[in-house]
Order: structure tokens, then sequence, then C-alpha cells
């Protein structure tokens, strides 16, 4: 019998309804939403309040979309310096001597110790260094950062492993996102995310950023600020870098480095007084205030270099002791250019450079337009099709029709509590779940018409319509299914967002088109006792 | 009132007809799609091919695409494509991968931005680096291939190996037509396209399964009923419910061609042929593919020879 109990039509009218009203905040915008929660009385738990939305995609909101890559070569780079440097400082503890220095290779660097003897006491100490991979609380993986070769001849090789490597890779990675969190926040953007993307990559989102030109030009520098002494004449230990205010010319920096970055407390872009120029003003800590002030006394009369990223950035002569920890950098800077110095001081250093390999801006008067479109297709879609349904299946078309704004309300509820993001494939999506939601009816449809033609009572006809074409309907979504499952775990962004729409589409369609167009029909003929189909 | 029928009640049209025009001329359009793609290949868009696309739109409304692309052949990085389109003076431009690595991309940007930005708004910008272009290919070409071989276990548990054969025959047809109808049309084929084929495996294999579900029952309730029959009986009771689905479908679709923006219009073109593509296969080459295949494994319905030569 086409029964439907009170309790059913309860349950499934109750589920229907708290579906549409979780869609209710993804109505509103930012202020109207706020103004709803703070309407709502204090009695009422928060948990029963819908208070999620629905995320606009960058592509309809409008914004930056930019891929980072840590640039592993420049990490390693950096890393076999770190590695020469504890290998110069094992050496010098354990009083040997290399043959021929300390040579860098490709991926490592080389010793050569002739000594039998001196290899015994320094083989245990380097060993130290080729510290294992993985960390105290999840164990470790048994596998070394470095390896460590000796010939017969005594020629020593301490390489990084590719797992070593990786593990520094990740590791650059989150220390990156760090940074470049402040950094991007120093930009005064609203509700930028910033997440790992696989092993090596960072992808910053930026809502409502037109230009990314200045987020590029700040997460272009690694930041990493030294300040060091101009060479004088005759000295060797020495680096070669471009002065940036002398068009690039190289001038001799001394490798000691006097403070650098980390030492920093503050840095603040600044007017000087005297010359109105931009510059900008820093503070040390205690460590990089006595360092500094040391330097400065003892070198009276000598210039500074003040190097960011391997650029002579600025190169100030001191003219007096600087004790008190407060500097200032200045140069012929732009205003622009000491707020983003600024930024990277304050920020630190990133401890690779980061490659930018893929950036997606979208204007917002583009985003604007498109939600236009995305309303307007919905609309009109929604319009042929219910009038489609309806002059097919007049009464019974109506019954789908209420189903199928029912089906839109509810992937927009789902969208709102699990937060999805809607991008304007989503919207497609949207669209065509129009179209494919009145299959399962049509299917329902088609079948009672069927039974009934065939000799069934009007009551059994739709029962078995409802029960034959059950499998069928089953068997159609699960189809469309497969398709969205695999969209969604292999696209990205917008593409992802049109799999999300249509994974809930099909969720949905299930309860609005059989569960709630059965109860309509069930109330319907309880009330009606129709003796033929209305169709 | 009186209600519209799209399709006839008890229909008893000869649907396995058909195939003596559908299979060649799928045939020729198949043939057709390899050739050009060996050839000529695919239009790839940005996200397969790498480089850097701009839209831009003129604040006076009226651009001037003739100076545009002189002062962008001007900037020296490359074959550059301008073109106008969509309506109030909108022109994209679309400059290949620059040598030198993915920072060199930027560059692109840089300058478009200094030259452009006074008269135009810059309503998109996308640069996809050589390595982010290789991933997005191989993750398209994983999607394709995945979604066959999911599609090829949902029917083996599904069906009786004949009925799977006969739809994974439908669904790579429809797969190698859309395809051919990015080749033949020259339409760009980026990552939406991917979502588009992927849409059209699924609703190519709805559509068929729905046929097939009535031929495997009608197969039971006829024991002894000859293939072709069978097949033209399934779908002339299915056929109201196709016609039904195709055309709400394709209404939504064609709302959004018409309404959706220049944005998704491409997706949404493939999408209504797609749609046309894969209801034509269910009738006109899955279902008469078992005629060839044989519906009942062993004891296989016989096609008289002389009507099997000219079919192929």
């Amino acid at each position: 019998m086409l029964r439907f109990s009170r309790s059913k039509i309860i349950a499934t009218v109750a589920i229907i309804v708290i579906g549409l009203l979780l869609a209710v905040p993804s109505t509103m915008n930012r202020e109207q939403r706020q103004a709803f929660l703070n309407a709502v009385p204090s009695w009422v738990p928060s948990w029963l309040v819908p208070s999620r939305a629905i995320v606009l995609g960058l592509d309809l909101q409008g914004g930056s979309h930019v891929l980072l890559e840590v640039d592993a070569q420049d990490l390693l780079r950096g890393q076999i310096t770190i590695l020469r440097d504890d290998v110069r400082r094992i050496l010098r503890d354990t009083r040997v001597s290399s043959q021929n220095g300390i040579q860098t290779i490709p991926r490592g660097v080389q010793i050569r110790v002739p000594d039998a003897a001196d290899r015994d006491r320094l083989i245990p100490r380097l060993r130290e260094l080729a510290q294992p991979i993985g960390n105290a609380v999840l164990g470790q993986t048994g596998n070394n950062a470095i390896d460590i070769n000796t010939t017969p001849d005594g020629v020593i090789t301490l390489t990084y492993t590719e797992a070593g490597i990786n593990e520094r890779v990740r590791r650059a990675v989150d220390q990156s996102i760090e940074v470049i969190r402040r950094r991007v926040d120093a930009t005064g953007t609203t509700e930028p995310s910033i997440q790992r993307q696989g092993a090596d990559r960072v992808l910053v989102q930026v809502p409502g950023l037109q230009d990314p030109q200045q987020l590029k030009a700040l997460l272009g520098e690694t930041g990493n600020l030294e300040f060091r002494l101009l060479a004088q004449p005759g000295a060797t230990d020495v680096d070669m870098l471009p002065m940036e205010d002398q068009g690039g010319q190289r001038v001799p920096v001394e490798r000691r480095v006097i403070a650098e970055g980390g030492d920093l407390t503050d840095a603040q872009p600044a007017f000087d007084s005297q010359t109105n120029q931009p510059i900008v003003n820093f503070r040390f800590n205690i460590r990089g205030a006595q360092r500094f002030g040391q330097a400065t006394t003892e070198n009276l009369g000598r210039q500074l270099a003040i190097v960011l990223d391997n650029r002579v950035i600025s190169a100030p002569t001191i003219q007096s002791p600087i004790t008190g920890g407060a500097g200032q950098i200045s140069g012929s800077f732009t205003v622009e250019q000491v707020n983003n110095l600024a930024v990277l001081l304050r920020s630190g250093a990133l401890p690779a450079k980061l490659t930018i390999v893929e950036e997606r801006t979208v204007g917002p008067g583009l985003g604007r337009d498109s939600i236009e479109a995305g309303k307007m297709a919905t609309y009109v879609a929604a319009i042929f099709v219910i009038i489609f349904m309806f002059v097919t299946y007049g009464l019974f078309g109506l019954f789908a029709n209420i189903a199928l704004i029912v089906h839109v309300g509810l992937i927009f509820g789902l969208m709102s509590v699990l937060e999805a993001t809607l991008t304007l494939p989503g919207i497609a999506g949207i669209v065509l779940t129009i179209g494919t939601a009145v299959d399962s009816n049509v299917l329902i449809y088609e079948r009672i018409r069927e039974e009934v033609r065939a000799g069934r009572s009007i009551v059994s006809g739709i029962q078995a319509g409802f029960d034959r074409a059950f499998a069928t309907i089953v068997d159609s979504n699960s189809t469309m299914a497969i398709a969205a499952v695999i969209l969604f775990f292999l696209g990205s962004g917008p593409v992802r967002g049109f799999a999300v729409v249509f994974i809930l589409g099909i969720l949905t369609t299930v309860l609005t088109a059989v569960t709630l167009t059965r109860m309509m029909i069930a109330l319907w003929y309880h009330w009606m006792r129709p003796k033929v189909l209305p169709f | 009132m009186r209600l519209v029928r799209l399709w006839p009640e008890n229909s008893h049209f000869d649907f396995m007809r058909f195939r003596r025009f559908s299979f060649p001329l799928s045939a020729v359009i198949s043939i057709l799609t390899a050739v050009m793609l060996l050839t000529g290949g695919l239009n790839f868009g940005i996200d397969f091919r790498g480089g850097t696309l701009m839209e831009i739109q003129a604040k006076s409304g009226q651009a001037n695409v003739g100076q545009i692309r002189q002062v962008a052949e001007g900037f020296g990085f490359g074959d550059v494509e301008v073109q106008e389109f969509g309506s109030a003076g909108e022109v994209s431009l679309r400059f290949p991968i620059q040598e030198g690595g993915e920072a060199a991309q930027a560059a692109v940007v840089q300058k478009a931005r200094d030259t452009f930005s006074n008269e135009y708004e810059f309503r998109r910008v996308e640069t996809v680096g050589p390595r982010v272009s290789g991933e997005l290919v191989q993750s398209g070409t994983i999607g394709i291939v995945l979604s066959v071989i999911a599609v090829l276990f949902y029917l083996w548990f599904r069906f009786e190996r004949e009925l799977a054969v006969a739809s994974i025959i439908g669904t790579l047809h429809d797969i190698v037509l859309t395809i051919g109808f990015f080749v033949i049309t020259g339409h760009e084929f980026n990552m939406t396209s991917i979502a588009a084929i992927l849409t059209i495996v699924g609703y190519s294999l709805n559509e068929t399964v729905v046929v097939f579900d009535r031929t495997r029952e009608l197969m039971r309730r006829y024991k002894t009923m000859p293939a072709e029959e069978l097949l033209n009986l399934s779908i002339n009771h299915t056929m109201s419910r196709t016609v039904m689905t195709a055309a709400t479908t394709a209404l939504s679709l064609l709302a959004l061609v018409l309404f959706g923006g220049q944005a998704i219009q491409g997706f949404a073109q493939v999408m209504l042929y797609g749609v046309v593509i894969c209801t034509y296969s269910a009738i006109c080459i899955s279902s008469p593919m078992l005629i060839y295949i044989g519906l009942r494994g062993s004891e296989t319905v016989k096609v008289p020879e002389g009507r099997a030569a000219a079919a192929e």
C-alpha cells in the first residue's frame, strides 16, 4: 500500500527543513550574518544556530592564487655551506688539517686527511653531523641525512642523502609558511590562506588582491640580512658582492658577519629627519647590540656593508660607535621599497628561495560578472526545467519541481555546513544537476505509467513504479558519482569545486527525488483518492 | 490540461536499423579524430601548455586590438595571440612559455601590466610555469584513464560480460568523439575540458545502464526473442525517459551556454555536445553492438551473414 507513516513524514520534513536552514547564512553577506548571529537570543545553544557559510572561490570573489615552490637547489647550496662550516669547526676542534682544504662537491663536501690516526680522531666527530632523519616523537626512520665515505687514501666525503634533502625541503616548507604568513599579514590583506601543497610547495591565496605585484615582490626575496664590513684593500677572506646603488658593480665584502637579520627585534619604515629620504629604522636584541657596538667601536671610519640576499643594499660609513642597539638603513630607496624591506626584516628570512610556479589572478569585476552570469544561468535553467516538467507530467511534474527546488537548497545547505568553496565550475555543476536531478523523477514516472498501462491499479502502479525504478536510480547516480569522485581527487581549485557540487547533488537527489516525491504522492493519494493517473 | 508527450506511447520503432549509418559514421569521425590528433593535435590552453593568459577590458569600452597586438609583439616575449572576445572591448592575450624557467614568466605579466594598465582593466591573469603544466597534463591523463578503469570495474560487477563489453565500447566511443569535438573545432582544451570529459563518461554510462537494465529484464521475460527484436523493445520502452532526461539536461546546459558568461561557456558547449553524443551512442552504438557480441553468451544470436557484412 502507498502508505507514509506520520513519524516518517515528520522525519523527512525535519531533515529537509534543517538542511534548508543550514543554507540561510550563505544567503547573507558578512555584516548581515553577524547581525543575525547577534540577534539570536543567548539561551539558544550555539550549535543550534546555523553560522557556517559557503566560501566563494577566488574566481568568483576576485583575488590572487600564487603557488610557490621551494628551490631545492638553493636550499641544498645553503645546507652545504652550513656543512662546510661544521666540518671546518670540527677540523679546528680536533686539530686535524685537510690537505687541500674543504672542497665543495655537488651534494656535499670533501676533505683529504691522509694520516690514519688523524682520521680515527676525526670521523667519530663527523658522524655526529650525520644525524638520523625523523624526530623524537615520530621515531627514527633509520636513514641518515648525511652519508660519510672514506677511501683508503684518506679522502672523506660527506654527502646529503636523497632522504636527507627531502627532509630539509619538508622542513623548509614548514618554516616558509610561517615566514610567508608574517609577510602577507604585513601587507594588510584580509583572510589570506597559506597552506602546504605536496612535498615542496606552498599555496598562497589572497582574496580581493588585484595586483599581486607587491605580494610577489615580498615572496620573491629570501630576506637574508647580514651586517658585514666592506673589505680593506688587500684583505683575503672576501666575497665579491654587487652593490645596489652603484649599478650592480661588485665590491669586496668581508666574510665575517657582525650581526644578522635574526638579531633584529624590530624594523620600521621611516623618513630621515634631515634628508627626508625613506629609510628603515631597526633595533637589535641584546646579542646583536653587543656585537654591533663592539664592531662599530673597533672600526670607526670604515664602511659597513648591509647585505640583503647577497646584495649590498647600503654601505654607510661608521661615524660614531653605535652602542644603543638601534640603527637605520638608508640608501636610494623608494617609499615602497623601504616598506617592503621593513616587512622582510620583521618577518625573518626564508630558509630558501621560493619560485612562483603558478599564478592566477581574477579581478573583482570579472568575479562579479561571473556571479551574475551564474545566477542568471541557474534561474533560467530552473525555469526551463520547471516548465518542461510541468507540461509533461502536470501535477506529478509539480511534485518533481518542488523536489528540485528543495534539492538545490539542500546542496547549498550541505555546502554551507562543510564550508565548501563555490567556484564558477561549481555553479556550472549546480546548473547541470538541475537538469539531471529530475532524471530520477522521470525514471519513476515513466515506470509508473508503464505499470498502470500494463493493467495495474493506480496504487499498485505507483508502488511498483517506485520500487522498480529505485535500482535504476541507484545505478544512474552511481555512474555519475564515479566520474565526480575521480575529478575530486585529481582536480584542484575551480575544477574540484565542480566535483564537490556534483557529489553533493547526487547525495541529495536520492532524498528529494525519491523520498520527498514519494511522500508528496502518498499524501496526494490519500486526500484525493484519484481513479486515474494525472498524466 | 493536455500534457505534452515527447515520445509516443507504445512505440515500435526499429532502432537497430540505424546501425547501418551510425557504425560507419562513428568510425569515420573516430578515424578523422585520430588522424587530426596525430597531425595537428589539440589546441591546448595554458593549463597544459604553460604560458601566460591575460584578459583585459578597455576602460573606455572600445579596445584597439591592432594596437595591442603591435605593442605586445614588440615586447619580445615570442608569438603572442591577441583576440577580441565577449563584448564591450574585452581582449585576451596569450603569451607562450618563456625560456629561463619559472621566474622568466613573471616578467611577461609585469611588462603587460606596466604597459596597458592605464587604458585597460586586468580582469584575469594566469601564469602557468612549465613544471605545473607538465603535472596538469599528467593528472588530466590519469583522470581519464582512471575513469575508464573505474567504469570497467563497475560494469564488471554490474553486468554480464556481453553487456559490459558493449557499454565500455560505448563509453570509449563517447570519449573519442568528445576529443574529436575539440580537435575538429579547435576548441581550447584545458583542465575544465577534462572535467567535461569525465562528466560525459558518467552521463554516457548512465544512458547505457538504463537501456541495458531493461534489456536484461526483457531477456528474462522473453527467453527466445532474437537479439535485434529484444534490443529494439528495450530502447522503445526506455525511450520516453531517455528523451526527457536528455531534454532537461540539454535545457539546463543551454541556459549555461546562453547566460553563463564567457568563462564557463566552453565547458557548457562541450557538455551539450556530450549529451547528444551519449544519447546517440547508447541507442545507435552500444545496443546494436550487442547484435554482434551476442546477448546470451554461448547461445549467441545469429545474424545473417550478408547483413553483418553490410553493417561493417
